[in-house]
């Protein structure tokens, strides 16, 4: 069960701002949601490893060389925020006193 | 020009033999599209003025004896997840409803080099996350059997712009049935490919351990076509094993006798329509007149999927998504905040609908400390008792087949109120995608009421070029 207070803490984690009915809508939902994966502790593990990728491959390496060529004026282009000195201007991330 | 009866092979040899140009065929399905996006919602942008440089490029390359690839001037669609140099590529979300991608992806230069009509950009639900369309920032695609159905999802734009006839291919993305469940519901072919066959590179992640592209068409041959075109290693996608690519259109008619293919029980128990189930198992009585031979088989595991799935999708999701902070790319939200970390909730909470929250939450939540272990380390160790499973049953069975879906399209709404309903319309797509291996939806009838009914051929890592050959055999019969 996963309470309103849960789920404000969650958002807060993952940097979302909801609203209070938000809040009241996704505690339902995402009760139901965990109740259901739960059926999962029916299921013997023991001893199994676990699996994050299927077909195998391992550590891929290869030579650190720019292989696709992109000018940085056009992905400066993509942001919304102004830019000064080839840099995006942000609001500054520690308060000033 | 009638474009109704076109495939790939015809539009090839139209060209090369004069019959139309490129620049007919282009407006005839650019008329096309825009009259079926008014009524279906198909694209998110049609993009006229690429598609007729495009055309006037294989027109040129035709008009001075350039021998042109089979692909030159074919029309096709673009799932909006997919960057497109130049123009818009939302992935049908507020929070992207700005970004045009300065380079393209991996599968869009491959096909740009052959000569790609790109008609437009298809919709989907947001980031890829859901299977009826419904949860795009730009509206439900409606599916061009019904209008009051759903066209599937997330790829249901891509679907729906084949079934539509406007444009003979398209491309999608499959993490969990987002490929084969629209396919099913409108009636075209669709495969889900094995983990890392194509390149991701250029492509919005979704669950990076889940994320397959591939194509949807009229027919299998044209998938085949496709295949040969996308498939193979890139340096830009580290996922993507140095597994030699076939000739996906070769061994297209080989005859199928002896071939072993299993029935998973589970894939027809209850819950499953019952038109549905009779039109698959007459198309594998069909394909036992060929000379197959048919087993039941069991994969008990199945149950099992979705709840593994709604944890490892979601906690790969949350980890993706954290880079759409609307600093280097996005959309400015209205309210800025006081604070850079105003800005991040802000611009995230206005620009991502409610079930990219709902999943960035479950993501969140399980990869937190304390639940890491009871959830997502679970998960991977009942992801690795599925792969078992079927790499168990491909000892004793060549491929198997079953629904797509266990029922046709359903309405608009109908399920919108109640995630968990949603998510098991993916019940039998889901298992493939944990294990990583290919699967392909052929049509194979329709219910009383005039809905498509898709079943989906099922192999080992790899074996893609098996499934081809199986539906393609079918579709002749």
């Amino acid at each position: 069960m996963l309470s309103e207070d849960d789920v404000k803490h969650i958002a807060k984690l993952a940097r979302l701002k909801l609203s209070d009915e938000e809040i009241k809508k996704f505690s339902g939902q995402l009760s139901g949601i965990f109740k259901y994966v739960e059926q999962l502790d029916e299921v013997n593990t023991d001893g199994l490893e676990e699996t994050s990728q299927v077909t195998g491959l391992k550590n891929v390496t290869q030579a650190d060389e720019i292989s696709t060529k992109c000018d940085g004026n056009a992905l400066l282009l993509c942001s919304p925020l102004p830019k000064e000195r080839k840099q995006i201007l942000v609001k500054s991330v520690i308060k000033t006193e | 020009m009638d474009i109704k009866d076109l495939t790939i092979d015809k539009v090839h040899d139209g060209l090369v033999g004069k019959k139309f140009s490129c620049l007919e065929l282009t407006n005839s399905f650019l008329e096309k599209a825009k009259n079926e996006n008014e009524k279906l919602n198909i694209y998110i942008t049609i993009t006229d003025k690429e598609a007729l440089k495009q055309a006037k490029i294989v027109d040129d390359k035709i008009s001075t004896g350039e021998e042109i690839s089979v692909l030159d001037g074919v029309p096709c669609a673009i799932k909006d997840l997919i960057n497109t140099k130049g123009v818009l590529s939302t992935s049908a979300s507020k929070i992207l409803s700005n970004f045009v991608p300065p380079y393209d992806a991996t599968v869009v230069k491959k096909l740009r080099d052959l000569g790609m009509v790109m008609i437009g950009k298809t919709n989907l639900d947001e980031f890829a996350c859901g299977g009826s369309t419904e949860y795009s920032y730009f509206g439900p695609t409606r599916n061009p059997y019904n209008p009051d159905y759903t066209a599937g999802g997330s790829s249901g734009g891509s679907a729906a712009a084949v079934a539509a006839g406007t444009c003979l291919y398209s491309l999608g993305t499959d993490t969990g049935g987002s490929i084969r469940e629209p396919a099913s519901f409108c009636g075209v072919a669709g495969l889900k490919v094995t983990y890392g066959r194509v390149s991701r590179s250029g492509i919005t992640a979704l669950a990076s351990s889940l994320d397959t592209v591939g194509p949807f068409a009229k027919n299998v041959r044209d998938i085949a076509h496709i295949m040969n075109a996308i498939a193979g290693r890139d340096v830009n996608d580290s996922t993507t094993p140095d597994v030699s690519v076939p000739n996906y259109v070769k061994n297209l008619d080989n005859d199928i006798k002896n071939l072993k293919i299993g029935v998973p029980k589970e894939y027809f128990d209850e819950g499953i329509d019952s038109e549905v189930k009779a039109s698959v198992e007459a198309a594998i009585k069909k394909l036992e007149g060929q000379g197959a031979r048919i087993e039941t088989v069991s994969l008990p595991m199945t149950k099992y999927a979705i709840a593994v799935y709604y944890i490892v999708m979601p906690a790969e999701l949350s980890a993706n998504l954290a880079r759409y902070d609307s600093i280097r790319f996005g959309l400015k939200p209205e309210n800025a905040g006081e604070s850079l970390e105003d800005y991040y909730f802000n611009s995230r909470g206005e620009g991502f609908g409610d079930e990219i929250k709902r999943r960035i939450m479950i993501g969140t939540y399980v990869l937190s400390a304390g639940y890491y272990d009871a959830y997502y380390k679970k998960a991977q160790k009942v992801r690795t008792k599925i792969i078992e499973e079927f790499n168990n049953v491909f000892k004793k069975v060549d491929v198997l087949i079953g629904p797509t879906v266990p029922g046709p399209a359903f309405k608009l709404g109908e399920k919108l109120n109640d995630p968990l309903q949603m998510y098991l319309v993916d019940s039998l797509t889901v298992p493939m995608n944990i294990a990583g291996v290919p699967a392909l939806n052929v049509p194979c009838g329709m219910t009383s009421s005039g809905l498509p009914i898709g079943m989906q051929i099922i192999g080992p890592q790899f074996s893609e070029d098996k499934l081809l050959n199986i539906g393609n055999i079918y579709e002749k019969l």
